[in-house]
């Protein structure tokens, strides 16, 4: 970051996450320590090896969807409209006019939402009925309906948010997996850096809790097998720990300019000072136990913050409940943070509300940028058995008040992505 | 301040396996666009693809990587190899600095389609242990990123036909943010029966069943596309690091890029052009370039008479002024249309004709539309370029254009 670079701070948080509608339901959920994770109900999960997930239920019509958007429209799309719409109506900013300090130039707007699988639920549903249950490789046309090409790409849900907030800056769906969510708003706040937008709605959304997200994820094992015990099923850093519970979900930001934020005196959650991504180039499934691609993330991040590692507070952990993971998040965190990794706090939140694969990474975001402004810090919950490789303070089961000036929230995923974001409290910041 | 320097291709196209072998075929006026093979299309009324001759994945993948992967990420690996061949580039000590940047289409549809089959037939148990890895939309980053060792930061963005470019776009914001060398582009195959059927239901895709009929992008029959498979991949150095390396060849500069969204719809585009037109303006200015500067434009030619008639109408608000019509061309139109392939493919033909001083004509274009202020190149056409401009479209609303400039500096 070199110096007079435009700044970018979050001023709208919109999400709907598993157990709750809306972001203030999602905190009170969070910081009560409460999970969602049930046995699915989305379908018969009985010849499933893992029938455990963190399931969002809600009503969109009754959110706000008109008939026809709920129609065309996969889950993913949807539940990243009415987190959008509630960033939107949080960030007091009035889009698509223009003209006025809080109405930016619809030219100056831009969008850019993650997501890992897109619409994959609307794909096998649509593919259950042209293909009569998987009877007829040559797929019947006549039993399919429309909106299968918006389907078969993601990128509808970049163009639905563009044409809800007429954003006519650039527009893109990112898709790097379980880090989309966080790259999608670190790309957000680059749009934002780099002048080619002063307003950005990032986030991401994912709807993965359907029969082939679920199967692809038994055969590697990487989901849990505590059938008997859903609601303690997600056990991240705890040695009992067997594997994640798949969820589903979807946060919004609304990404400004901090000038723009500053003229029109906006309320500001927290600054995004720094982001960035490596690949691990080992495995699209495996970690090594070292973490040093993410820890070199994670250094990166805090460098382009000029925020040594010593003031972070607050480490909000991808934090997925595998056995490799948790430990190799472990490791990138004390090798990053060296000393200063005894001292931090450090929660997952897939404890609660599982891991919604892409979204989970703007979700996590949300919950580190209230945790900033509330000074509170979500715990990890069902943690009861310490790892001796997991040898940090996991925030057990008990939210903990902290004021946290700076926090970093991390992410990592098949493929190898390895990303890291910063989020600073906007006085630490902004004198 | 100098651009990103474009120093290798890696091309996969129905035109060819190859940068040489594309440019021949499209010099040669060879279509590359004939009747699907490999399943009975009858049920889909489309009949018709540009499919990659003689791309025998064995030669490019090795066993084990092809049995975790689809089509498109082989694809994706013979073109990512091909051009760091082209670029003689070494990955250097630092494993940090090269990127992965690719766009993204529809992810891997044949094997994806598979696996959903059996599950559907057999059961959970039938699914293998490579669906999670294979399908993804990041699968062919994550793979390339892996096969060659290459730990920078990587990333996938899907905007349908516009992602080739939109790739190019976000490597500038990589290299601006210290790591000196990207790959970018991408590929694509969704020639099997419920990708076909997905793309199908867009209502834009021609019926006809010869390929003279079928794509005809700026011809008064045009009566919409022809899919294709393949695609493109680049590889895009930050100009001190290239000649650091002693990078013998330059195939251009990116000298500008714009994107913006229309954001009229959730399908129809905006009627009016407007922000296609400033995606252009926008890619000029941060180039520098005047529209007189420009010597071509590769044009997104979506193909159906609605979408061709909008592309004109914002080169002609873009270059209307000139004193002379400017230079326009489709390649896709010999290949079909590759979706995020095709973006990156463009790029790379567009700098093949720069080389060459050759623009490339448009297929089957028989019977011109009114095109005021565009001369549509209907044969190969001896032209000096300096100064390339290629746009590109993207289901729904997404308009994206970069600025190509002949490389003049030293290495």
């Amino acid at each position: 970051m070199t110096a007079g670079q435009r700044r970018v701070v979050v001023t709208g948080i919109g999400v709907l996450a598993p157990g709750s509608i809306g972001r203030e339901g999602f905190w009170d959920m969070i910081t009560a320590g409460r999970t969602a994770t049930r046995r699915i109900s989305f379908f018969d999960p009985s010849r499933f090896r893992s029938q455990v997930a963190a399931e969002v239920h809600f009503d969109p019509r009754a959110l706000g969807l008109t008939a026809n958007e709920v129609f065309r429209n996969d889950r993913f799309v949807q539940m990243a409209m009415i987190a959008a719409d509630e960033a939107v109506a949080d960030s007091g900013l009035t889009f698509g006019a223009g003209g006025a300090l809080d109405a930016p130039d619809p030219d100056r707007v831009g969008v850019t939402l993650g997501t890992a699988v897109g619409a994959t639920m609307r794909l096998e549903n649509e593919y259950v009925q042209v293909s009569d249950s998987g009877t007829h490789w040559l797929v019947d046309p006549r039993y399919a309906t429309g909106f299968l090409h918006q389907a078969l790409v993601p990128s509808c849900g970049a163009t639905e948010l563009a044409v809800r907030f007429a954003a006519h800056g650039p527009a893109s769906v990112v898709s790097t997996g379980c880090t989309s969510g966080i790259d999608a708003v670190g790309y957000g706040s680059q749009l934002i850096e780099d002048g080619d937008a002063d307003v950005v709605i990032a986030g991401a959304s994912d709807a993965p809790i359907s029969p082939i997200s679920m199967a692809c994820f038994d055969t590697i094992r990487a989901t849990t097998a505590n059938n008997a015990d859903p609601e303690h099923a997600s056990k991240p850093f705890d040695a009992r720990r067997d594997g994640f519970v798949m969820g589903e979900g979807a946060a919004v930001l609304v990404l400004e300019e901090l000038e723009h934020a500053r003229r029109r005196d906006a309320d500001i959650y927290c600054e995004v000072s720094g982001y960035a991504n490596r690949c691990n180039a080992f495995h699209m499934t495996g970690l090594r136990p070292d973490g040093i691609e993410m820890a070199e993330a994670i250094r990166l991040a805090l460098e382009q913050s000029r925020v040594d590692p010593d003031e972070v507070g607050y480490v909000n952990a991808h934090g997925s409940g595998t056995k490799q993971n948790d430990r190799h998040e472990t490791a990138a965190v004390k090798r990053s943070l060296g000393d200063t990794a005894r001292r931090v706090t450090m929660s997952s939140i897939k404890s609660m509300i599982g891991h919604s694969l892409g979204a989970i990474g703007s979700i996590e975001i949300a919950a580190t940028a209230l945790a900033v402004q509330r000074g509170l810090v979500p715990p990890t919950a069902n943690y009861e058995v310490p790892d001796p490789e997991c040898d940090l303070d996991y925030v057990p089961n008990v939210a903990r008040e902290q004021k946290v000036d700076v926090a970093i929230s991390v992410g990592s995923g098949f493929g190898g992505f390895q990303s890291a974001i910063v989020l600073a409290h906007p006085e630490r910041r902004m004198p | 301040m100098s651009g990103l320097l474009v120093t290798g291709l890696g091309v996969v196209a129905p035109t060819g396996v190859g940068a040489e072998a594309h440019w021949a075929a499209l010099l040669a006026e060879q279509p590359a666009i004939g009747p699907i093979e490999g399943f009975d299309t009858s049920p889909y009324g489309v009949s018709l693809a540009g499919q990659i001759p003689g791309f025998d994945p064995a030669e490019h993948v090795a066993p084990q990587l092809m049995v975790q992967t689809d089509r498109w990420t082989w694809t994706s690996l013979a073109a990512a190899t091909l051009a760091a061949q082209d670029a003689a580039y070494e990955p250097p000590e630092d494993a940090y600095a090269t990127s992965v940047f690719l766009a993204s289409g529809s992810g891997g549809n044949e094997f994806s389609q598979h696996e959903i089959q059996g599950l559907w037939a057999k059961g959970p148990k039938s699914v293998g242990a490579y669906q999670s890895i294979a399908w993804f939309y990041a699968a062919s980053t994550g793979q390339i990123s892996i096969r060659d060792g290459y730990k920078g930061p990587s990333g996938v963005v899907v905007t349908e036909g516009a992602g080739g470019l939109d790739s190019i776009g976000w490597a500038r914001r990589v290299t601006r943010r210290g790591t000196p060398a990207v790959l970018v582009g991408g590929t694509e195959a969704g020639i099997c029966p419920y990708a076909l059927l997905c793309q199908a239901t867009s209502g834009r895709l021609s019926t006809a069943t010869r390929p003279e009929d079928a794509y005809k992008p700026f011809d008064r029959r045009a009566n919409g596309h022809v899919i294709g498979e393949g695609g493109a991949i680049l590889l895009v150095e930050e100009p001190s690091a290239a000649r650091a390396r002693g990078a013998s060849k330059v195939w251009g500069e990116v000298a500008g890029y714009g994107a913006t969204h229309d954001a009229h719809h959730h399908e129809d585009p905006a009627p009016d052009a407007t922000q296609y037109a400033r995606a252009i303006r926008l890619s000029l200015a941060d180039a520098g370039v005047a529209p007189e500067d420009v010597d071509l434009v590769v044009a997104d030619a979506a193909g159906t008479p609605e979408l061709d008639a909008l592309e004109l109408q914002a080169l002609a608000a873009v270059f209307g002024g000139r004193a002379t019509p400017v230079p326009v061309t489709a390649p896709s139109s010999w290949t079909g249309r590759l979706m995020a392939g095709g973006s990156a493919l463009n790029v790379a033909t567009a700098l093949l004709a720069m080389r060459d001083g050759i623009v490339p004509g448009i297929a089957h274009l028989d019977d011109p539309v009114d095109a005021p202020g565009v001369d549509l190149v209907r044969h190969p056409r001896v032209q000096d370029l300096s100064t390339v401009v290629v746009v590109a479209r993207g289901f729904g609303g997404f308009n994206s254009s970069i600025v190509l400039r002949r490389h003049t500096g030293e290495m």
